[in-house]
C-alpha cells in the first residue's frame, strides 16, 4: 500500500496523477468566476445534498436513473439505478468499459436517449432542482446547447458532413438567441474558433468538416459546445477517436474552455490518463451500476473497489515496475447480468454474500462511495489480483 | 468540374458514335421488311415483287448496310437524319413536333412522383414501423405492382365514363384550346405516370432518410436545441438527398418508357406513341432517330446524376 501510494505521488508520464496544490486552485477558481452565486463546496461531502449547512441545490442531480434498452435478444439494463451529483464548476469524470451505461447516462441528462429502443424507466434527473425529465418539449431545448452542451465522441461522425463547418457553429448560437442576425453570428463564430485554436478562423468557417482534420473538428465541436456559455459541459470520450498526439492538445483545450466558462464538466471516459489529467472527482461505473465514487486523488492513491482496483493495474504507468495486470473474465452480459454483485465472477475477492446481495453504493465518509461489500479489505485484496495473475 | 464534363462528354461522343452503330445494324438486321408491309398480303404476286424490288433500289435498301449506314452517317452528322418511309417526312420534323408533348408528360410525372414520394417517404421514416409507415409502404407497393396502363383503365372509366369530368385522350381539345382545357387533358396522364413511379422513390427516401436520422450528427443537432423539423429540414433532408437524387437522375429512361406506356393509353401525341406505330411499319429511319434519343437521355441521366452528386454532397469532387 504505502509502496504504490508513493509511487503515485511520484506522477508518471503516462498516467499523471494530479498534483495537489494545482488541483484545488483550479477548482476554487473556477468556481469563483463561474457561479458566484452557489456556495463553494465545503471540503468534507461531494455530495451537496450530504453535506450539512449548504441550501443550493447541486448544478445537476440524478436519482435512481433506470435507463432500459430492448434488443432483439431481450431488455438491455443499460443503466440501473445511477445516483449522483454535479456541482457548479467542477469536472467530474465518468468511467467505465464500453457498456458500463456511462454514455447513456449522459444521453439521459438532455433526454437524448432514443427511444425506441432505449427507455428512461425511473428516476429524476434535476437541473438545479428543475426537474429535466418533467421538462417541456420547448424548455429541454432551450437547455440543450444553452445551459447544458455536450461534446461528442467522434468529430468524424457528429459534424454534419455537407454544412459548414461555421454554420454548424452559428446554428448553435441562433438556436438559443433568435434575434442575431447573420453577420453578427459569423464573427461570434470566427471569434469562437480562435478561441479554441482554429487558424485562420476566417477561411475555416466556411469549409465543410472533410476539410477539416480530426484534431481541428473537436475543436469546432467545443467552440460550438461552449457557443452559449453552458453552465454545464458533458464531454462524451472527447479524445478516444482522435490520434494520441492530437489528444493531449485537445484536453488542453478543454481545461482551458472550462476555465473560461467556469462550466461544470462530466467527462466520460475509458481513459485514466484523461480522468487524472482533468479531473476532480471520479464516478465509476461497472454493468449500468456505480460503482465507486472518490475525489480524484484518493482513487488513484487507494482504489476502494476491487474493479477500480482492476482498472488502475491494467494501465501502464512508468512509475510501477512489474507486468501489466489485466482484470479477468469479460465485461457482464448485460441482457442476463450476474446476480448479486455484477462483478462477482471476475473478481479475485469474491465470496458467497457476493453472488447473492447486491451491494448498494454506501457512503465510506470523505465523500467516498463504494458498491463494495468488502471495501474495508480491498488493500489486502488487492494482493490477489496479481497473485491470481500469474497462478493463471 | 468543367474539365470533368467535357472530359465525359467527349467519351459520350464516342458511346454514341458505337451505339448508332448498333442500332443501325439491330434495326435493319431485324426480320421484316417495311416496304413488303406496304403491300396487303393477299395481293402479293410477280407484280408487287418487281414493285417492292424497284422501290427497295430507289431507297437505297439493297445496297450493302455498311454503304447504307455511311450514307445515314454522313447524313446525320449534317442534321438529317433520314425520312419516314411510311409518309416521307424528314425525322427531325416528325420526333421534333413529337418531342415536346412527351418532355411535357414526363417532366410533370416527375414531378408529380417526388410530390408524392418526399413526404410519403420523410414521414415514413419519421414515423417508423406505425400504422403511417405501413400505409406508405402501401401505397408505394400498389404503385410498383400495379401496371400504369390498368390504374389508367380504371381512372378513365372513374373519371370520364361515371363522372365526366377529364377527357380521356388527346393533349388539348382542337375546337376550344386553352390553358385549363390543357390542364385537364393533362392531369389524369400525369398523375398515374407520377403515381407509378412514385413507389420505388418513396422507398428510397425512406430508407435513406431513416439513415440520416440515425447519423450522429443528427444527436449533435439535437443537443444544440434544434427541433425535429429543423432537424429534418435543414440536417437530414440534404444528406437523405444523395442517394435519392442519383437514382432519380440515372432512372430517367424509365420515367420515358413509363410515359411511351400511358401515351399509349391516351393517345398522347408523344414520341411513343410514333415509336411504337413505327416499329409496327418497319419505319427504319424513325426507329433509330427514337432509339438515338433515349441513348442521348441516357448518356447525360448519369451524367447529371454525377454533377448533381457533387452539388449536394461537398465531399465529392469529380476528377
Amino acid at each position: 500500500m504505502t509502496e504504490r501510494s508513493e509511487g503515485i505521488e511520484d506522477a508518471a508520464p503516462v498516467v499523471t496523477p494530479p498534483d495537489e496544490g494545482g488541483l484545488m486552485t483550479e477548482r476554487s477558481e473556477g468556481i469563483e468566476d463561474a457561479a458566484p452565486v452557489v456556495t463553494p463546496p465545503d471540503e468534507g461531502g461531494l455530495m451537496t445534498e450530504r453535506s450539512e449547512g449548504t441550501s443550493e441545490p447541486p448544478l445537476l442531480s440524478i436519482e435512481n436513473l433506470v435507463v432500459d434498452f430492448a434488443t432483439d435478444d431481450g431488455v438491455v439494463h443499460a443503466v440501473d439505478g445511477v445516483s449522483l451529483a454535479v456541482r457548479a464548476g467542477e469536472i467530474v469524470a465518468v468511467v467505465g468499459e464500453s457498456g458500463s451505461g456511462k454514455s447513456v447516462t449522459a444521453m439521459s441528462v438532455l433526454g437524448l436517449v432514443r427511444t425506441p429502443p432505449g427507455v428512461i424507466r425511473e428516476g429524476r434527473i434535476l437541473l438545479r432542482g428543475e426537474d429535466l425529465r418533467a421538462a417541456s418539449g420547448e424548455r429541454l431545448r432551450e437547455i440543450r446547447g444553452g445551459e447544458i452542451a455536450m461534446i461528442f465522441q467522434d468529430p468524424m461522425t457528429a459534424l454534419n458532413p455537407v454544412m459548414t463547418v461555421g454554420r454548424q457553429i452559428a446554428e448553435a448560437l441562433r438556436l438559443h438567441d433568435h434575434d442575431l442576425g447573420a453577420d453578427d453570428a459569423r464573427s461570434r463564430v470566427v471569434t469562437l474558433l480562435r478561441k479554441v485554436g482554429v487558424p485562420e478562423a476566417e477561411r475555416r468557417y466556411g469549409q465543410y468538416p472533410h476539410e477539416f482534420s480530426g484534431g481541428m473538428r473537436q475543436r469546432a465541436m467545443i467552440a460550438m459546445a461552449i457557443a452559449n456559455d453552458p453552465d454545464l459541459l458533458i464531454a462524451d470520450e472527447p479524445t478516444t477517436a482522435l490520434d494520441v498526439t492530437i489528444q493531449a492538445q485537445v484536453l488542453e483545450l478543454l481545461r482551458t474552455a472550462q476555465r473560461d466558462t467556469g462550466a461544470a464538466t462530466i467527462l466520460i471516459t475509458h481513459d485514466l490518463g484523461v480522468v487524472a489529467e482533468l479531473a476532480d472527482r471520479v464516478i465509476v461505473m461497472y454493468a449500468g451500476r456505480i460503482v465507486e465514487e472518490a475525489d480524484v486523488r484518493s482513487l488513484f492513491a487507494r482504489p476502494r473497489h476491487p474493479y477500480t482496483a482492476g482498472l488502475l493495474s491494467s494501465v501502464p504507468r512508468a512509475d510501477l515496475d512489474g507486468d501489466l495486470v489485466s482484470i479477468p473474465g469479460s465485461p457482464p452480459n448485460m441482457i442476463d447480468p450476474p446476480g448479486g454483485c455484477a462483478f462477482h465472477p471476475r473478481c479475485p475477492m469474491a465470496r458467497e454474500r457476493c453472488r447473492t446481495d447486491r451491494p448498494e453504493p454506501y457512503d465510506l465518509g470523505d465523500g467516498r462511495r463504494s458498491a463494495c461489500h468488502y471495501a474495508d479489505e480491498l488493500d489486502e485484496g488487492l494482493a490477489l489480483y496479481a497473485a491470481g495473475e500469474e497462478a493463471g | 468540374m468543367g474539365a470533368y464534363i467535357i472530359r465525359r462528354l467527349l467519351i459520350n461522343v464516342l458511346v454514341f458514335f458505337l451505339i448508332t452503330v448498333v442500332i443501325f445494324w439491330l434495326v435493319h438486321k431485324a426480320p421484316g421488311d417495311p416496304i413488303a408491309m406496304m403491300v396487303p398480303p393477299d395481293q402479293l404476286n410477280a407484280g408487287s415483287a418487281a414493285f417492292i424490288a424497284a422501290k427497295r433500289h430507289e431507297l437505297g435498301l439493297d445496297q450493302p448496310l455498311v454503304v447504307q449506314y455511311w450514307h445515314w452517317l454522313t447524313g446525320a452528322l449534317h442534321g438529317d437524319f433520314g425520312y419516314s418511309l411510311v409518309n416521307g417526312r424528314s425525322v427531325t420534323s416528325l420526333l421534333g413536333e413529337r418531342f415536346g408533348p412527351t418532355i411535357e408528360l414526363m417532366g410533370t410525372g416527375l414531378l408529380l412522383s417526388l410530390v408524392i414520394a418526399f413526404p410519403l417517404g420523410i414521414v415514413a421514416a419519421l414515423r417508423r414501423n406505425t400504422r403511417v409507415d405501413y400505409a406508405a409502404t402501401v401505397v408505394s407497393l400498389g404503385s410498383v405492382s400495379i401496371p400504369a396502363f390498368f390504374i389508367a383503365l380504371i381512372a378513365i372509366y372513374v373519371f370520364t365514363v361515371k363522372f365526366p369530368i377529364l377527357p380521356s385522350s388527346g393533349i388539348s381539345d382542337p375546337s376550344a384550346p386553352s390553358l385549363v382545357d390543357s390542364l385537364q387533358h393533362l392531369i389524369l396522364p400525369a398523375v398515374i405516370l407520377g403515381f407509378a413511379n412514385s413507389g420505388p422513390y418513396m422507398r428510397y427516401v425512406r430508407s435513406s432518410m431513416i439513415t440520416e436520422l440515425g447519423a450522429d450528427y443528427v444527436r449533435t443537432a439535437e443537443a444544440k436545441g434544434a427541433t425535429r423539423r429543423r432537424v429534418v429540414v435543414r440536417h437530414t433532408l440534404r444528406n437523405s438527398l444523395i442517394p435519392v437524387l442519383t437514382y432519380i437522375a440515372a432512372n430517367l429512361p424509365q420515367q420515358l418508357a413509363g410515359a411511351v406506356v400511358i401515351e399509349q393509353v391516351f393517345a398522347w401525341p408523344g414520341m411513343g406513341q410514333l415509336a411504337v406505330s413505327s416499329v409496327g411499319r418497319h419505319d427504319y429511319s424513325v426507329i433509330i432517330g427514337f432509339a438515338l434519343i433515349i441513348a442521348v437521355l441516357v448518356l447525360i441521366s448519369s451524367l447529371l446524376a454525377d454533377v448533381l452528386y457533387t452539388l449536394v454532397d461537398p465531399r465529392v469532387r469529380l476528377n
